[in-house]
C-alpha cells in the first residue's frame, strides 16, 4: 500500500496542488489543505482502496480541509473573505471527472518576473516539485531562514500585488516562457554543476528540471523552445561521466573521452531538437541547443563544425548580444579561424571591461595565449583567474595548466 | 484592484521645459492618459513639481520640525503619479510601460492597500 500511495503522490502531486491553488487562490492554504488530505488518504486508503482517480479524491477531500480551515481561522477578515468567495464557487463534485489542469498557470505564476529569481526558483521547486525549503536551500547554498523569509515574501507579493493565475497571452508569452525556461535551466545546472561545498542532497535537480521541461512541452505543445531546452540538457546529461576526471577536475570539451558520452541521451537530445527546429522562429535555445548539438555530432575535437558554430552565435547574438556570448562567439572564432584572430575579439576594451572579474573571461584569455605558445602572459591571465573564483575544482584545473606551461621551459636543476 | 504608478525622474536625463522634447512629452501624457480613459480605467493622478518645492514635516514628542527639502535627498526623485485600477499586476506593468517616462525614468508600481 504504501508503494502505491508513494506512487500516487509522485504522479498527482504538482496536477493537484496546481488546482488547488486555481480554487483556493492561495498559495499557503492549498499546500495545507493538501497535507490534511494527504493525511486523510493514508489513513483511509489501506482500508477502502485507492480510489479509481487519486486525483480528484484528493482535491475533493483538500477542499472539505480548506473549507474547515477557513471556519476555523474564521476570526481573520482576510480568510472570511475568501471563505465568502469560496462559498460561492462551491461546486464540490464527487471527484470522479478529471481534474483540469492547471499546473502551467501554477509555473508561470511562479516564475513571474516580479518575484526575486530566487524566489521563482524555490517556489517553483516547492509547488511543481515538492521539494521542501531545506532541499532548496542546501542545493542552492543558501540559509534555510533567509529563502524560507523570500517564499513567504513572494506568496505575499503573489496576493498583494495581484499577480494573475494564469497563462499569459499570446502577446506577452515569448518573455514570460523565457523567465520560466530560465529558471528550470538554473535547476537543472545546480544538478549538473553543483555550486562549490554545495551539500550533498538527495534529489536529482538535473532530473526534476528535466521532468518540469517535459510538464511544459506536453502542455504547450506548439512552442519550440522547450524543446530545444530539453534538448540542450539530454546534451549536457550525455557529457556528465566525461566532464570532470578522477580528482574532480573539471576536463574540456576538447579534452573529454567521447567514447565515455551517453549515445542514448545524445540521440534523445537531437530527436527532441528536430522537433524545435521544425517549428519558426528559431529562438535562442534552439540556437544554444544546436550548437551543443554540433558539439556532440562531431566523433573527434577536430572534426567540430567551428564555421557552422560561429554562424549559430551570430544568430544568438541577435537574440542576446551580451558579453557572455560574445566570449563564447570568439572562442568559437578562435577554433574556427585561428587563435590570433580569437583572441583579437576578446581583447577588445568593451568585452574585456564589461567582463572584468569574471574568472572564465581571464581564463579564456589564457587558453588562447597558451595555443598561440605566449606562455608567460598565458600563465598571468591563468593567475589572474585563479584569483577570481573560489572553486577547488577549478583551481587543480588552472594549476594543472600552469603546471604544463612551465614544463617544456623549466632548465635542469642546478 | 488599484495600483499606483509612482514616476521617478533623473532631472539630468529628463527634457528641460520649452524645448521640442519637453513638449512632445506633454503630448504622450495626454495622449498615454487619454488612452487609459479609453481602456475604461478610472484613473487619478497629477504630476508634481521639484523636490527644490518641497517641504517635509515630522512630529516629535508633540513637536512639529519642519524642514526645507524632500525625505530623502536622492538623485531620481518622485515626479508624478498615477491610481489606475487593473484586473492584475500583468496589466499594471503593462501600462507602467508605456507611461512616457518610462524612457528616461522609472515606474515603480505598487498596490494599494485596500482596508
Amino acid at each position: 500500500m504504501e508503494a502505491a500511495l508513494e506512487a500516487v503522490y509522485r504522479a498527482d502531486r504538482d496536477r493537484v496542488l496546481a488546482r488547488l491553488i486555481g480554487i483556493l487562490g492561495e498559495f499557503d492554504l492549498a499546500e495545507e489543505a493538501l497535507q490534511d488530505a494527504w493525511v486523510a488518504a493514508v489513513s483511509s486508503w489501506p482500508t477502502t482502496g485507492v480510489p479509481d482517480n487519486p486525483g480528484g479524491w484528493l482535491v475533493t477531500t483538500a477542499r472539505r480541509k480548506a473549507v474547515d480551515r477557513l471556519r476555523s481561522a474564521s476570526a481573520s477578515a482576510r480568510r472570511q473573505r475568501a471563505w465568502g468567495e469560496l462559498a460561492i464557487t462551491w461546486d464540490l463534485g464527487d471527484g470522479s471527472g478529471p481534474i483540469p489542469d492547471d499546473r502551467l498557470s501554477l509555473i508561470f505564476t511562479c516564475c513571474h518576473p516580479a518575484l526575486s529569481l530566487e524566489a521563482q526558483v524555490a517556489l517553483t521547486l516547492r509547488s511543481l516539485g515538492g521539494l521542501s525549503t531545506e532541499e532548496v536551500a542546501k542545493a542552492f547554498l543558501s540559509s534555510e531562514t533567509a529563502l524560507a523569509q523570500r517564499v513567504v515574501r513572494a506568496k505575499g507579493k503573489i496576493r498583494q500585488a495581484g499577480i494573475a493565475y494564469r497563462v499569459p497571452s499570446s502577446a506577452e508569452l515569448p518573455g514570460r516562457l523565457g523567465a520560466v525556461l530560465a529558471v528550470l535551466y538554473l535547476v537543472f545546472n545546480a544538478g549538473y554543476l553543483p555550486p562549490s561545498g554545495a551539500a550533498l542532497v538527495n534529489v536529482d535537480l538535473c532530473a526534476e528540471a528535466l521532468r518540469l521541461c517535459q510538464v511544459v512541452i506536453t502542455l504547450m505543445p506548439d512552442q519550440s523552445e522547450p524543446l530545444a531546452l530539453a534538448a540542450m540538457m539530454r546534451f549536457q546529461h550525455a557529457r556528465r561521466e566525461a566532464r570532470v576526471d578522477a580528482e574532480g577536475v573539471p576536463v574540456t570539451l576538447e579534452e573529454q573521452d567521447r567514447r565515455r558520452w551517453d549515445g542514448a541521451e545524445v540521440a534523445a537530445g537531437l530527436e527532441l531538437l528536430d522537433r524545435a527546429r521544425a517549428m519558426e522562429p528559431v529562438g535562442p535555445y534552439g540556437l544554444k541547443a544546436s550548437i551543443a548539438a554540433l558539439h556532440v555530432a562531431a566523433p573527434r575535437p577536430d572534426l567540430t563544425d567551428w564555421a557552422a558554430i560561429v554562424a549559430l552565435y551570430d544568430r544568438l547574438l541577435a537574440w542576446e548580444p551580451t558579453a557572455v556570448v560574445r566570449l563564447n562567439r570568439a572562442v568559437a572564432v578562435a577554433m574556427a579561424v585561428s587563435p590570433a584572430d580569437g583572441l583579437a575579439l576578446v581583447d577588445d576594451p568593451v568585452l574585456a571591461r564589461e567582463l572584468d572579474g569574471y574568472h572564465l573571461y581571464a581564463a579564456t584569455r589564457a587558453d588562447l595565449l597558451r595555443r598561440l605558445g605566449r606562455v608567460g602572459e598565458a600563465a598571468a591571465s591563468y593567475r589572474v583567474a585563479r584569483g577570481q573564483t573560489n572553486n577547488r575544482a577549478e583551481h587543480k584545473f588552472i594549476d594543472r595548466r600552469l603546471r604544463q606551461l612551465e614544463e617544456p621551459t623549466a632548465g635542469p636543476p642546478g | 484592484m488599484r495600483y499606483m504608478l509612482i514616476i521617478h525622474n533623473d532631472p539630468e536625463l529628463h527634457p528641460t521645459p520649452g524645448s521640442p522634447d519637453w513638449d512632445q512629452l506633454m503630448v504622450d501624457y495626454a495622449e498615454f492618459s487619454k488612452q487609459l480613459v479609453e481602456r475604461g480605467h478610472a484613473f487619478t493622478g497629477d504630476p508634481l513639481n521639484d523636490p527644490s518645492t518641497a517641504t517635509t514635516v515630522r512630529v516629535r514628542d508633540g513637536q512639529t520640525l519642519t524642514t526645507d527639502g524632500p525625505f530623502a535627498e536622492t538623485k531620481e526623485w518622485m515626479s508624478g503619479y498615477y491610481v489606475v485600477d487593473f484586473d492584475s499586476l500583468d496589466h499594471a506593468l503593462k501600462a507602467a510601460a508605456m507611461v512616457p517616462s518610462a524612457k528616461f525614468g522609472s515606474v515603480e508600481v505598487r498596490p494599494v492597500a485596500e482596508m
